[in-house]
């Protein structure tokens, strides 16, 4: 009898410690990730990323993307509907980060369709079609292109620009960009320059709802 | 007062679970990717809480039998992952070669405390209580 309750206050102990220890280890990683936002909120806008939504909005929500992930994907509808239920107070803003193999070839497709005007259609016609061109987790620049033929873009112009260095030089600074703010998995976001606590679109909700209601009692 | 053959058994139970949580701990929340030989090491331990734990309730003094084969064989590839971190096996002798290299330390307390030392120094005890614990049985 005595052995059987040093043994479950062993065990009970062991998982309390386990739990205790979670719990102080993912507050002070939160806290850090905090801290290392509001040090580096230079590397978080750039002034020519692709942007959506009332540029003044007092709601600024960045995300790093891949097109090749389906989580971005599912969410994209999830936080255009967000931004759809407060109409004027969000603002979008999408960064690369293009960690699906193949999947920087495409992102400069999207960024030479940018200067074109045409981010959002592109992005939304590359999301719906998804299946087609990531196969196995690689994204197949040669399968885009049927994709995204009824948008109306030059073609011609997109397959000279996405080659130029200008084009290269904003993917490497998106790229920099998520390294220095410890994005390693996508989608990330940030709203206001404070990154999502623990990963979930309920998490990025209530973090807006927390910057919306700031700016309301402002 | 010397400590029963149940406590022997009891306390080995005990550095299982602590290096099993420990290695959850480690990969599951602070996110160290487990290269090859932590996962060999891994799967030798981890059985470990089950057995010693079904042996002890009811004793069974038998269990030392069950569980020594784990605990030894563990005791050798925690070993052998200490020499190659020492740098006394070259990495090429190793069966990784994708992912995390073995000889990567990715922790180090108080300046000598790695992953793999407390992984053998937990086989290294779990062995000796098992086997005075085996000894100390009746035949």
């Amino acid at each position: 009898m005595k052995q059987k309750n040093i043994f479950i206050a062993a065990s009970m102990l062991l998982i309390a410690a386990f739990a205790l220890g979670t719990f102080f280890y993912k507050n002070q990683q939160t806290q850090q990730a905090e801290k290392l936002a509001v040090q580096n909120q230079a590397a978080l806008v750039r002034a020519d990323s692709p942007s959506f939504g009332n540029p003044d909005a007092p709601v600024h929500i960045v995300e790093f993307f891949d097109p090749a992930c389906g989580t971005c994907r599912e969410f994209y509808p999830l936080v255009k509907n967000l931004m759809a239920a407060h109409p004027g107070k969000i603002r979008l803003t999408m960064r690369y980060a293009p960690f699906h193999p193949g999947s920087d070839q495409v992102v400069k497709v999207m960024e030479a369709a940018h200067k074109q005007g045409k981010f959002q259609p592109t992005l939304e016609a590359l999301f719906a079609s998804q299946a087609v061109w990531v196969q196995n987790h690689t994204a197949q620049l040669d399968l885009i292109w049927s994709p995204l033929a009824s948008l109306g873009l030059d073609m011609e112009r997109i397959k000279s620009d996405m080659n130029s260095p200008e084009i290269a030089r904003t993917i490497e600074q998106d790229l920099a960009d998520a390294k220095t703010m410890n994005v390693t998995m996508t989608p990330e976001y940030f709203v206001n320059g404070r990154p999502l606590p623990s990963f979930g679109f309920e998490q990025l909700k209530a973090l807006v709802d927390e910057a919306l209601v700031n700016t309301n009692t402002k | 007062m010397k400590p029963s053959v149940w406590t022997l058994v009891f306390g080995a139970w005990l550095i299982a679970a602590i290096a099993t949580l420990g290695a959850l701990f480690m990969s599951d929340i602070m996110g160290f990717a487990p290269c090859v030989l932590c996962w060999y090491q891994r799967i030798f331990m981890f059985p470990l809480v089950f057995v010693l734990a079904a042996g002890l309730f009811p004793f069974d003094p038998r269990v030392m039998r069950y569980a020594l084969p784990l605990a030894s064989v563990g005791l050798l590839v925690a070993g052998f992952h200490l020499l190659l971190v020492a740098g006394v096996i070259p990495e090429s002798l190793t069966p990784c070669r994708q992912g995390i290299l073995c000889s990567t330390v990715q922790v180090e307390w108080l300046s000598f405390v790695t992953i793999p030392l407390l992984s053998f120094f937990a086989f290294l005890v779990i062995n000796a209580l098992l086997i005075v614990a085996y000894l100390k049985t009746p035949p």
